[in-house]
């Protein structure tokens, strides 16, 4: 059973504060607690090493799978390796996550692949939190792969999400998209005290009219570093558009490399990149509401940061 | 009351000083509705804001209500009562013109209550409520939605800058009833930075700034008939082109 420690860090990744409704598999310290699957959602566990397939039939839509991971155990080092086989036509919702409470002088470490294979014209939200506490002297480590494989006319809308309390990051998604197929991400990232947090996109535009939106939204304080990179290939008549917005304080560092490559004269790439303070007129205009210069830093940053 | 005594305001340029504002004095009086005037770039957006600290004064004293407020910072004067509506609205990226008007009425306001404040300066509610405070909303919308923030406030004193630029003329006689309200629901203080006629026309008293000082103040009746008489801004401009 889940102790109080891991049904906050539920809560913080999955937004679960009881057995979420639908298909789940749910993994608290290197073990799958619980799982349920559903007349078209089934889970499997890997054989041959640590993880889980997760198949979804043709057709299945207005679904729901949750895959949360918790660690609460100081020094616990995991790679797991979760595919996702989506079929034709579908419409599904993916929550997966990760938190980590290290009151330990041992380093938790998570390392995440997950591959999906989406099948034509199915559309898929996928949700992703990562969350660290605990005030040990041990490091929260998180390194996702996410690879992305996107038939024709498939929609994939991706929403990663790290606010609080990892460490170290390295984030690494790749996705290859065919004929007609979308592939939207939206990344938000908040980094403080000493951490560390990379994330790298590859996005191939094979098929014709195939499409991509990648944002990141971040901000870094204290002495954290940021360092996040966006290819974008363009083979051939298609559209890239990656942005990286970033709010720099205090003595963090923050790096945005931009990377189109286009391989057909009909690829359409754009990449824009921003990196700035708070701007004063934000601070000063919520200050003339009354709010101190403190409490308008925050619902600026929490509202760029939605 | 609003005392402003002796106020200077001098910008660091390279080795120059340079005068934006020279010692200024201005009284506004409990209750009143006061339009400031004036040509461009005399020094009446500096003024608004050295009233609510956004600058800090060279030289002199600023009183509310006979307390020294010369030191305090904007979040303090805010506080004490004193609002400020923008003549450039600020953008934000992810607040929501609800969060923009819950933060101004210091309270966890209704949805129905936000949407009040935006019906008063004739924007339907249920568009806006969710939009996000960004580039995105044009720059009449923007300009109402500040409004409403100074109304969503309700201090004892508003300052409005160049509220009625980029309105359209069919709410012009909405916002002009929007500041009568603020006068006759709360006995506010009103000051109003215009170069409209019809805003002068309701104005009790008229201040007319030039070159970072008064040059003159005076009750409406006064003030404005010489306004309206004086030379055009583009004759004044040759005939200082000429000296
Ligand atoms: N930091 C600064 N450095 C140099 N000059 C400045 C600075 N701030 C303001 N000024 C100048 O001070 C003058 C007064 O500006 P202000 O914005 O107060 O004018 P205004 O009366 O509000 O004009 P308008 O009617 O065009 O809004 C202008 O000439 C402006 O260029
Ligand atoms: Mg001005």
């Amino acid at each position: 059973m889940m102790d109080e420690i891991q049904r906050k860090l539920m809560a913080e990744v999955a937004d679960l504060h009881s057995m979420p409704e639908g298909a789940y598999n749910i993994r608290a310290n290197g073990i799958s607690e619980a799982r349920n699957t559903t007349a078209n959602i089934d889970i499997i566990s890997k054989t041959d090493k640590s993880g889980i397939d997760i198949r979804i039939k043709d057709g299945t839509k207005k679904e729901s799978v949750h895959i949360p991971v918790v660690l609460s155990e100081s020094g616990l080092k995991e790679t797991v390796y979760n595919d996702f086989y989506i079929g034709e036509d579908c419409d599904v919702t993916i929550v997966a996550g990760c938190g980590i409470h290290n009151s330990g002088a041992k380093d938790s470490e998570h390392d995440g692949v997950h591959r999906f294979f989406v099948g034509k014209n199915s559309r898929v939200r996928y949700v992703e939190k990562h969350y660290g506490q605990g005030d040990g002297m041990g490091k929260r480590i998180l390194n996702p792969v996410t690879e992305v494989y996107q038939e024709a006319g498939s929609y994939v809308d991706m929403e990663m999400a790290q606010i609080k309390g990892v460490d170290s990051t390295v984030r690494t998604t790749k996705a290859e998209l065919a004929e007609g197929a979308t592939l939207i991400v939206h990344e938000r990232l908040m980094t403080h005290g000493e951490q560390k947090a990379t994330s790298v996109y590859t996005v191939e535009l094979n098929g014709e009219h195939s499409s991509t939106d990648v944002i990141s939204r971040s901000v870094a304080k204290d002495a954290s570093e940021q360092i996040f990179e966006a290819a974008i290939v363009g083979n051939t008549v298609c559209n890239g558009h990656a942005e990286c917005d970033a709010i720099i304080m205090d003595k963090a560092h923050v790096v945005a490399i931009p990377r189109l490559d286009a391989n057909n004269v009909d690829a359409a790439l754009i990449h824009e990149a921003a990196i700035g303070k708070i701007a004063g007129d934000q601070l000063i205009k919520l200050m003339t509401l009354g709010l101190s210069e403190k409490e308008a830093e925050e619902q600026i940053i929490s509202g760029f940061l939605r | 009351m609003l005392e402003i005594k002796n106020v200077s305001y001098r910008v660091e340029e390279q080795d120059a000083v340079i005068p934006i504002i020279e010692h200024l004095n201005l009284t506004v009086g409990d209750g009143k509705f006061v339009v400031i005037t004036g040509p461009n770039g005399g020094g009446k957006s500096t003024l608004a804001k050295l009233i609510m600290g956004v600058y800090p004064v060279t030289e002199g004293r600023i009183l509310l209500d006979g307390e020294d407020i010369t030191e305090l910072g904007i979040t303090e004067r805010a506080k004490l009562g004193i609002s400020f509506a923008f003549q450039q609205p600020v953008h934000f990226k992810g607040i929501k013109v609800v969060d923009l008007l819950r933060l101004a009425s210091g309270s966890r306001i209704t949805i129905n209550q936000a949407c009040e404040y935006l019906s008063r300066v004739g924007l339907c509610a249920r568009d806006y409520i969710q939009r996000e405070v960004n580039a995105s909303l044009s720059g009449g919308e923007l300009k109402r939605i500040e409004i409403a923030t100074v109304l969503a406030r309700g201090t004892k004193y508003s300052v409005f800058d160049e509220p009625e630029a980029g309105i359209d003329l069919w709410s012009f006689q909405n916002l002009i009833r929007v500041f009568e309200n603020i006068r006759e629901s709360i006995q506010g203080t009103v000051i109003i930075i215009s170069h409209q006629e019809r805003i002068l026309q309701i104005a009790d008293e008229i201040v007319v700034i030039e070159d970072g000082a008064v040059k003159r103040q005076g009750p409406r009746d006064e003030l404005l008939p010489e306004l309206l008489g004086t030379p055009s801004a583009a004759n004044n401009a040759c005939s200082r082109l000429a000296d």
